[in-house]
């Protein structure tokens, strides 16, 4: 497949503050590629260089084989943008809106099945500014559409959406996908990476820690799990730690947690049922997405709240 | 498909997105409020309340002959454009800014320098149809004859719109939000209308004030709308003062103007 967008060495720095150090990646057509990375790793300035927002201090951009900076007129019509924090005038109807942008391009989407297909078409009439925070987002995404782009760069897409908002416009976004748009996502949000991306560039401190699938990122860090359970009746640890697949056993009150390799479940649940001792509540804990970022950037992601929905058994 | 045989002039694509855009500014200019009510309808109210006092109608000496009515037909003029020009067209743009909609713009063929065209001739069309309204309005209602210099008042009503909408953009280049820029569009507002001779008319001035008015923006406006309105051209100065303020402001705005 072909590279959509090509990055090279690209550093942009903001007077003395370097936002972008180093930073190269290339977007193959048809992927959904995510740019994964705390606040203020440089994601948006990454992004608004490829959209020709900034003009970056040194490196190569190549966006559909146009340069954004030359080419800006160009790119517009083959590149959709949904920009953090975009708003719209207040009396400003939703169908207008649409209707607008689309009278923008050479070779707009039909804004009505748009409309349709963001949940959109009942607040045709309805003024930006009475629209729920969900709606805006959701228009701010066919606002990115509606010039039929070949490549959308979609920033924080689903922030400050509840939670079934978000999970339809990940849907959405896998639809848009299959109808042959190649989709950048700039994200802080790990389950989002990880469910919507084919491949994800870490990016930390302005520059690219790793390239790779969501699952090639969690392998590089998965050196062990680890296996809670509230045994049924007390039982001697050596039972466990005699085991070679195990490599720790730790009580906390009555829960035993158990680290080891791969195997070290299998070999675990053997001995156990064997000495008819049943693990109650038992859970297995592999290496997240969200790990691999913190074993690679050496901190953990600003996202607060969110960060540890996808983890079972913290606390 | 290569994106070489799909290229076409990018303008081939705006022209109609631009008339659209400037009639989606004119609704949302007429859903904001502030031009209709303060731009268009409170300058007509006063024309109207002034029309009605028996004395405003009739010939003073102090005015050459002319009644109290002829001499605040250009001052209401003046009253319009500087409401759309110094409230209304600051507010919407820094707003806009505020709001990341120039930013959006960036992202599209159309571009944001497109908005303020779009911006200027909703403020440019408006301003023709309120002065079209209130000389209309004077000559039915209250028998205040027409410009006799036609051309001249033409000009002079141009002028003064490009003047103040300058100072316009340059609020709105330099204030930092939407409230911002209409507070200091309402500063602005007071001292010009005073010297555009609202609350004394011009004439009546004494000399040094009369002399400050003469150089500002709607001070030379009134002064060449009243010139036209008697059937002489505008004195070369009263154009020059205004065309000064549309290109210095218009320059130092396009200089200061940020998208974001």
């Amino acid at each position: 497949m072909p590279a959509v967008i090509e990055v090279q060495n690209l550093h942009k720095s903001y007077g003395d503050t370097v936002a972008v150090d180093d930073v190269s990646f290339t977007v193959q057509e048809g992927e959904i590629f995510g740019i994964l990375g705390p606040n203020g790793a440089g994601k948006t300035t990454t992004v608004e260089c490829v959209e020709g927002l900034r003009r970056p201090d040194r490196g190569e951009i190549s966006v559909l084989g146009l340069d954004p900076q030359r080419d800006r007129a160009e790119l517009t019509q083959g590149l959709g943008v949904q920009l953090q924090d975009g708003e719209l005038p207040n009396r400003l109807k939703v169908g207008e809106a649409l209707a607008l942008y689309s009278s923008f391009y050479r070779a707009p989407a039909d804004w009505r099945a748009l409309m349709d297909a963001l949940g959109l078409a009942s607040k045709s009439s309805t003024r930006y500014g009475k629209l729920s925070g969900g709606q805006k987002q959701r228009l701010s995404i066919a606002l990115a559409l509606v010039g039929n782009p070949r490549v959308a760069v979609l920033d924080e897409l689903t922030t400050g959406l509840d939670p079934q908002a978000r999970r339809d416009t990940w849907q959405l976004i896998e639809d848009v996908r299959s109808r042959g748009v190649t989709i950048v996502l700039v994200t802080h949000f790990m389950e989002e990476a990880e469910r919507l991306c084919d491949r994800i560039a870490l990016i930390d401190t302005g520059r690219v820690v790793a390239v790779d699938t969501p699952d090639g990122l969690t392998e590089r860090v998965q050196t062990e799990q680890r296996i809670r359970f509230r045994p049924s009746v007390p039982f001697d640890e050596t039972l466990l730690t005699s085991l070679p697949d195990v490599t720790g056993v730790i009580h906390r009150g009555d829960v035993v947690v158990v680290t080891g390799n791969d195997n070290a479940l299998n070999a675990v649940t053997s001995v156990l049922a064997r000495n008819n001792i049943v693990a109650q509540q038992l859970r297995v804990e592999q290496a997240s997405l969200e790990d691999a970022f913190i074993a690679l950037t050496g901190r953990h992601p600003e996202t607060g709240q969110h960060a540890s929905q996808s983890r079972p058994g913290q606390d | 498909m290569s994106v070489t045989t799909t290229a076409a002039p990018p303008t081939a694509a705006s022209r109609p997105g631009l008339w659209r855009l400037t009639v989606t500014e004119l609704k949302l200019f007429i859903r904001e409020r502030v031009g209709p009510i303060w731009g268009v309808g409170f300058p007509l109210l006063l024309l109207i309340i002034f029309g009605s006092i028996h004395s405003f109608n009739k010939p003073q000496k102090d005015f050459g002959g002319a009644t109290t009515l002829d001499i605040y037909v250009p001052v209401l003029i003046a009253f319009s454009i500087a409401i759309l020009a110094l409230s209304a067209l600051p507010m919407v743009l820094a707003g806009y800014r505020e709001k990341g909609i120039l930013r959006r713009l960036r992202t599209t063929p159309m571009g944001p320098v497109r908005l303020l065209t779009a911006q200027l001739a909703v403020n440019f069309a408006v301003t023709v149809v309120v002065v079209i309204v209130i000389l209309v309005v004077a000559r039915l209602g209250y028998g205040v004859a027409l410009p006799k210099q036609l051309a001249g008042f033409v000009i002079a009503v141009l002028l003064a719109a490009a003047a103040l909408l300058a100072v316009g953009l340059f609020v709105a280049a330099t204030a930092g939000s939407g409230r911002a820029a209409q507070a200091i569009g309402t500063i602005l507002f007071f001292p010009m209308m005073f010297f555009a001779g609202l609350w004394v008319p011009i004439a009546q001035m004494p000399k040094l004030l009369r002399y400050i008015s003469h150089g500002t923006p709607l001070g030379a406006a009134v002064q060449a709308l009243q010139r036209a309105s008697e059937g002489h051209w505008p004195h070369p100065q009263q154009l020059l003062v205004m065309a000064a303020y549309a290109v210095v402001f218009g320059l130092a705005s396009a200089r200061l103007f940020r998208w974001e």
